[in-house]
């Protein structure tokens, strides 16, 4: 069937766009941006924020975003008197706002400073509003609310509830009273939240971010007694040259290593390498439970955010998820054990420093299971963001950095641990690796273009040696909960899952760089950073986790083999049912 | 606790008879706080889990809406009128009189459960300004020295 189009005029340019279509989005099409503040495309489309109001001749002026083009339709999106409304409300807005704008986590990259100085706003103090003064809620190991700066956009609640199925967060009372709050006043932590960052990442201004675990880095730096090691993830790569400038989709790897260098930590190793030995255990396991008749479909457990999810919402799946910790959990576990004896230091002085574009790592690091002899596997978890604060302040010249290459031993990786970062890229490592072992041939064609690409569920078949394996990839836990469901009802049967936190994997996750929400109107954040580390694994000479030469002196000299007692012991995990509601 | 019990089933009940049905919370809320009294926590929770909604969301309507309590009223509802007519005749003074008496902010609940104070728009009386209504009964024409007698009338009883 024919899709019926529209034909409309907007600021005299004729556009023709599909029926359904919202003036916004045709006027993307002709090319014309009207600002947005509330508007997250597929997420939030509420026209709460106003500043989208344009003229199509109705009564009053109208919010383009919720606004249908319809036929022969003539707009006007921007008037002296449009642009003055648009000024206006952006006082309003002002009226209530914390404006601490110097010294905002959000300063240079804020959605509304961005549009005041766009329509000219002259001062912010234009009226007064109500200010409620509310406490920071900063009680969660990785996220802080700042309800003083919150512009009541509901983005961050929108997403929660929609795109995650987590929804612990939402308008509460009314009027001047209004405020995006967890029910009966209680703490974020004390929801189920799940610590993913979303939230963060979708905020337009500075009420929502990361909480900051910098200055206990500086410190482990400058403590001479502390061996500071660190190890950033395969997503991180991917994101953090736009903090610098790059254009989105740049493999930032070499400068990242030589920036970690100058800042003084004494061993710069790469999680890739701990995704490499994830995908090592994991392929085992899986490998083991088809053999054994073990729980199926086996479900990756790399992603905290997921495995709190799956804890709180899904706990009759827990028997379902690997046991395997996640890769920079390994990784840590590895550097104080080792690495430590092979380097004769005492692992009580080591100091491992996670770098991840996640905020629910750092949740995941405080978990009590995760560690032994009263250490910690991982010490600090530190966001991409976080990251490149750090280099600014220690006043690197990031783009003027040369490539260097991470720390030997724990630091060599193959594509597969690379792809990591990328919704799907666990399940094509772990299928490169299980394809070996099973058949015991060379796997020509390492790319399973099946699981890749950006859908938030993705199915295939795949064959091992005559063997049809079922498999099933999902990012966002909003999918997650739609993929269980029908493994739950029966209706779905596969043999292994995927699932990341965040829609699009770790490259999308909630401690990346943030992007404006006209940006993501138009650019696939996930596809453009996923790109990158595709790339980066074409161009590896190893892409298979179980040619990675370090990961086998590893097992040669210390573990064993895969699922070996040693590795059980420090490699692998268990989880536990969570409560949705805290007594 | 059999009461409670038998409210909670009364309240099952309710949601069962609204499930699947959008805007199903609205008179689910109503229904609930017609049982209740008011919408507390665990009548939230119960409602939430019912529907199939999340916490938050029950508990944005239900402090959106000024005809939710959040918490178990008095047995004797003060309603003061402070719509036009009642407030140019000094309903205000009425209304603070009774705070002062009650020793409770407006909209607040006496430690014994037994009254609770609420300032309200027009209740069509106004030949009868100022007014306020304690369950059901109305009282005009007030001043604030008439106030003590009143209360203790309601004290006196059960």
């Amino acid at each position: 069937m024919e899709e019926k189009m529209i034909n409309l005029t907007i600021d005299g340019v004729q556009v023709q766009v599909p029926d359904g279509s919202t003036v916004l989005e045709a006027a993307r099409q002709a090319g014309i941006r009207i600002p947005t503040l509330c508007f997250l495309k597929d997420i939030n489309k509420l026209g709460v924020c106003r500043m989208c109001i344009v003229n199509a001749g109705g009564r009053a002026l109208q919010a383009a975003c919720v606004l249908p083009a319809t036929e022969g339709m003539k707009v006007q999106t921007n008037t002296p008197e449009i642009r003055e409304y648009r000024k206006n409300i952006l006082e309003l807005t002002l009226s209530t706002h914390k404006k601490e704008c110097l010294s905002c986590i959000r300063s240079q990259n804020c959605e509304l400073q961005k549009l005041c100085l766009e329509l000219g706003v002259e001062f912010g103090d234009k009226y007064e509003g109500v200010k409620n003064n509310y406490t920071i809620d900063d009680i969660s190991p990785s996220i802080v609310r700042d309800n003083n700066k919150c512009i009541l956009c509901r983005r961050c609640v929108s997403v929660c509830a929609k795109v995650q199925n987590v929804g612990v967060i939402g308008p509460v009372n009314r009027g001047f009273k209004t405020a995006i709050e967890s029910p009966w006043g209680l703490k974020l932590n004390d929801m189920a939240c799940i610590n993913c960052g979303q939230c963060i990442v979708n905020c337009p201004v500075g009420a929502l971010y990361e909480k900051d675990d910098t200055n206990e880095v500086w410190a482990a730096l400058q403590d001479p007694d502390k061996y500071v090691v660190v190890q950033p993830a395969p997503a991180v790569r991917a994101a953090l040259g736009e903090e610098f400038g790059y254009p989105m989709g740049t493999s930032v790897t070499g400068k990242m290593a030589a920036a970690l260098k100058r800042l003084g930590f004494d061993k710069v190793f790469d999680t890739d390498w701990g995704a490499d030995l994830t995908i090592m255990e994991e392929a085992n396991e899986l490998l083991e439970r088809i053999s054994n008749g073990g729980k199926l479909p086996m479900i990756t457990s790399c992603s905290p955010g997921w495995i709190k999810f799956c804890e709180t919402y899904y706990p009759d799946f827990l028997g379902n998820l690997s046991s395997c910790k996640s890769p920079h959990e390994m990784e840590g576990a590895m550097i104080k054990t080792y690495f430590a004896e092979k380097m004769n230091i005492d692992p009580h002085k080591i100091v491992v420093v996670s770098v991840m574009p996640c905020t629910a790592k750092k949740f995941e690091a405080k978990r009590p299971e995760l560690g032994h002899d009263g250490m910690a596997d991982v010490d600090i978890v530190i966001t991409t963001r976080e990251l490149a604060r750090m280099i600014k302040k220690a006043n690197i010249d990031f783009c003027a950095l040369p490539e260097e290459d991470f720390d030997s031993m724990l630091g060599e990786s193959t594509g597969a641990g690379v792809i990591f970062g990328a919704t799907g890229g666990v399940m094509e490592a772990a299928l490169r690796t299980a394809y070996e072992t099973i058949t015991g041939k060379k796997l020509d064609n390492v790319e399973f273009q099946q699981v890749r690409g950006v859908q938030g569920i993705k199915e295939a078949t795949i064959n091992i040696g005559g063997t049809d394996v079922s498999v099933a990839v999902a990012s966002g836990t909003g999918n997650a909960s739609t993929l269980l469901d029908s493994v739950r009802s029966g209706e779905k049967n596969y043999t292994f899952i995927e699932v990341m936190a965040c829609p699009g994997g770790c490259v999308n996750g909630g401690g990346q760089p943030i992007v404006s929400s006209q940006v993501k109107m138009s650019t696939d954040i996930r596809a453009e950073r996923a790109k990158a580390l595709y790339e980066e694994d074409r161009a590896k000479a190893k892409r298979k986790s179980h040619d990675n030469a370090e990961i086998k002196t590893l097992y040669t000299e210390y573990l064993g083999k895969p699922g070996s007692h040693k590795a059980h012991e420090l490699l692998h995990t268990h989880y536990q049912k969570r409560e949705k509601y805290s007594d | 606790m059999d009461q409670s019990k038998e409210k909670f089933a009364q309240l099952q009940e309710l949601i069962d008879s609204h499930k699947n049905q959008p805007g199903a919370l609205m008179p689910v809320l109503q229904g609930a706080q017609g049982i209740f009294g008011c919408v507390s926590e665990d009548v939230q929770k119960a409602i939430a889990e019912g529907l199939g909604i999340t916490l938050s969301e029950v508990y944005g309507v239900a402090t959106f809406y000024a005809q939710f309590s959040l918490h178990p009223k008095g047995k004797y509802l003060i309603s003061v009128c402070l719509g036009t007519a009642c407030y140019v005749k000094g309903s205000q003074r009425v209304l603070d009189k009774l705070a002062e008496v009650l020793e409770i902010p407006v909209g607040g609940t006496t430690a014994d459960g037994k009254f609770t104070l609420e300032a309200t728009r027009c209740l069509g009386a106004c030949g009868l300004a100022p007014v306020m209504m304690i369950n059901g009964e109305v009282y005009g024409r007030l001043t604030p020295d008439v106030i003590p007698g009143i209360i203790e009338k309601y004290k006196a009883r059960d």
